[in-house]
Order: C-alpha cells, then sequence, then structure tokens
C-alpha cells in the first residue's frame, strides 16, 4: 500500500553488471542440466560472459559478475552454501586472482583464450585444492587431476574462442546505451 | 523477447544470421510488456550471444588466437599431457616395507615374486610378493584383517597385522613420500 521509502541509489554500471550477471546466470542455470561425466566437469560457459566484460569493462566489473554468478546461480540450482557452492566460489576467486594478473599480459601477443585458459587451470586448481583440504581428506583427488586440467584445456580454449569471436565484433552499442537506466527505474 | 524496435544499435540486427535466423528473429507480433527493460535487454544480450557464436561471416577461428595463445596452448597442453604418466607412476609401488613394533625389518623389491617370513609377536606373518604387488599370505592374528585385505599395489598401502605387530606398508619411486600421511602438490 505505502511505497517504499528506501531509496537505493542505482547507477548505469550497475545495470550493466546485472545484466551482464543475469546472461552469465542463465548460462549457469542452462548448464546445469547438462550431464556431466565427472562431478566437477563441465564447460563453464558463464566464464564467456566474464571474460567478455573483463577486456570490455574491466577486471571490478569481472569480479562482480563472476560472483554474483556463484551466489545468485547456486541459489536458482539450489545448492547455495552446498558443497558445490563452496567449490565454486574457491574456483571463481582463484580464477579471478590469475585473471587479474593475466589481463597485464601484452594485448599484442594475448587475447582472450589466454586469459581463458588460465583462468580454466586457476578454476580448476582451486576447486581441487579446497576439495583436498575439505571434502576429500585423501590424496586420491590427484589422481583425477590429468582428467581435470585435460577438461580445463579443452573447455577453457573452447570458451576463449567464443569470448574472442563475441568480442571481435564491433558493436558493443546495444549493451552500453545509456538511455536505458532512466526506462528501467520508471517500470519499476 | 521485446524492445527490440527502440533499440538505437544499428550493428545488431546487422551482425545477427542472416539465414533462416533472421525471419525467425522478428516472428514474436505484439511485445506484451513493451517497457520491461532489463528482460529485454538480458534476452537481447543472450541472443546476442547464440546469434554470434552461431552465424556466419565472421573471422575464421584461427584469426581470433594470437602468437602467445599458441604458445600458451602449447605449453598448456605438454604440461596436461606430462601430467598423465607423473601422476599414475607417482602411485605405482616399486617396494614393500616390513616393520616390527615399527623398527624397519626388512625392504623387498617388488620386480622378483619371493615369500619372507617375520617373527612377530604371536607367530611368524608371511609376506608374499609379486612383480608390482604385496600381499600379507598368512598371520597368526585371530581375526586375519590384514591377510584378508589382499593385494597391495599402490604406493603408502598399508596392512597392519596388530596382533602381530607386524606392519607391510608399500612405498614408491621417490623414496621420500612414505614418511607422509598427506601430499599436497
Amino acid at each position: 500500500m505505502t511505497r517504499s521509502t528506501i531509496e537505493l541509489p542505482v547507477t548505469a554500471d550497475d545495470y550493466r553488471i546485472a545484466r551482464y550477471a543475469a546472461a552469465a546466470i542463465a548460462l549457469t542455470v542452462a548448464e546445469a542440466a547438462l550431464p556431466s561425466p565427472l562431478p566437477g566437469i563441465k564447460p563453464g560457459l558463464a566464464n564467456i560472459i566474464v571474460l567478455v566484460v573483463l577486456t570490455r569493462y574491466g577486471w571490478h566489473d569481472a569480479a562482480w559478475v563472476s560472483l554474483l554468478r556463484v551466489v545468485a546461480g547456486s541459489l536458482v540450482i539450489g545448492q547455495f552454501l552446498a558443497p558445490g557452492f563452496f567449490l565454486a566460489l574457491a574456483g571463481a576467486l582463484c580464477s579471478l586472482g590469475v585473471l587479474a594478473l593475466a589481463q597485464h599480459l601484452p594485448p599484442r601477443f594475448f587475447g582472450p583464450v589466454s586469459a581463458s585458459v588460465l583462468a580454466a587451470f586457476a578454476h580448476i586448481g582451486g576447486q581441487i585444492a579446497l576439495a583436498r583440504v575439505w571434502l576429500v581428506p585423501h590424496d586420491g583427488v590427484f589422481y583425477l587431476l590429468p582428467l581435470f586440467a585435460t577438461a580445463a584445456l579443452v573447455f577453457g580454449t573452447i570458451n576463449g574462442l567464443v569470448a574472442a569471436r563475441l568480442l571481435a565484433i564491433p558493436v558493443a552499442a546495444p549493451v552500453t546505451t545509456p538511455a536505458t537506466p532512466p526506462s528501467v527505474k520508471a517500470a519499476s | 523477447m521485446n524492445e527490440r524496435i527502440p533499440d538505437p544499435a544499428p550493428g545488431r540486427p546487422k551482425a545477427g544470421p542472416s539465414g533462416p535466423g533472421a525471419g525467425d528473429d522478428r516472428e514474436p507480433p505484439s511485445p506484451p510488456f513493451p517497457e520491461r527493460g532489463l528482460g529485454g535487454k538480458h534476452t537481447d544480450l543472450l541472443r546476442e550471444l547464440l546469434a554470434h557464436a552461431t552465424g556466419d561471416g565472421h573471422l575464421p577461428w584461427r584469426r581470433l588466437l594470437k602468437p602467445g595463445d599458441w604458445l600458451l596452448l602449447v605449453c598448456a597442453a605438454a604440461l596436461v599431457a606430462a601430467s598423465y604418466p607423473l601422476l599414475w607412476r607417482g602411485g605405482v609401488a616399486d617396494r614393500a616395507i616390513v616393520r616390527r613394533d615399527g623398527q624397519l625389518v626388512t625392504e623387498l623389491a617388488l620386480n622378483i615374486p619371493r615369500k619372507y617370513a617375520v617373527a612377530g609377536a604371536i607367530g611368524t606373518t608371511v609376506i608374499e610378493v609379486q612383480p608390482g604387488r604385496a600381499r600379507v599370505l598368512s598371520d597368526p592374528g585371530p581375526r586375519q584383517y590384514c591377510v584378508q585385505q589382499g593385494w597391495l599395489t599402490r604406493a603408502n598401502a598399508v596392512a597392519i597385522c596388530a596382533p602381530n605387530h607386524v606392519t607391510l606398508q608399500l612405498a614408491g619411486r621417490s623414496g621420500q613420500n612414505g614418511g607422509y600421511d598427506t601430499l599436497n602438490y
């Protein structure tokens, strides 16, 4: 009945991050429907979005999108605070750390594919490290490392190629139109 | 699926699929909620992603790779390939360590089949070694746990015959592994 008196100031950056995070969450949910041969081996399609955001808007936005994706994606799937959530969080934090370094690679020689492969390895590294420390306190998890590393290489390359192809498209305009925030505000 | 018309960007429809997908794109005739900006933008982004991932008329895939990318991919592939034998060989045992009361009795190489008898607290434990594996063949203990454990094949695997105070442990190639409960790489 009464209008909410709490007005949170929302900037254009927030809308942009929210849009990308929504796309990443959608990919996470779609990916959750795919059967996986081994727990932990996933294409990681949402990382395409993170790579695009990293290249277009920098690490800060990419970190927001990645972490929002982990939290909200797990809420949607129903895995929030389940072991899979913490594994995903560990992987996301590790890959963000690596991406923070990888974005300083000379862009003349290194494209999104390098960042994607490095981030994929960091992702799987963080997950295995957490699994070893917390979930499976036995060295047996390391016997699976070659399989995980292979998956990281393959999917990292594919995701990087997709991100590179998306970034090669000259139109960044539809997602950065400054006209959106007022219209959204009016609708809400 | 809505708010496509006021989109000011001229490039997006052009960059979409020009073949059979283009007519599909225009199919929803009347957007029911024309001002739901976020949802429209969101689906537009996904649509953009899918259209461009499948559409043609782009750069060939290999043009997207820069020299450093190739270098990194080759290095990563080599590392991954190297990890296969490394990890699998690391788990292979090459000698059996027999202890009594924690004191080393003998070390048996796992390349020649043989049997070895150890005098323990209540009798004699017989260890059998075959290429790549070892087991406790017989033990005077009442419950025979270490005998029923069967063949040990992995490095750091242990069979403990507690009543007779005898243990059989396998060790891998890098000898220092045996002293650790856990390992991190």
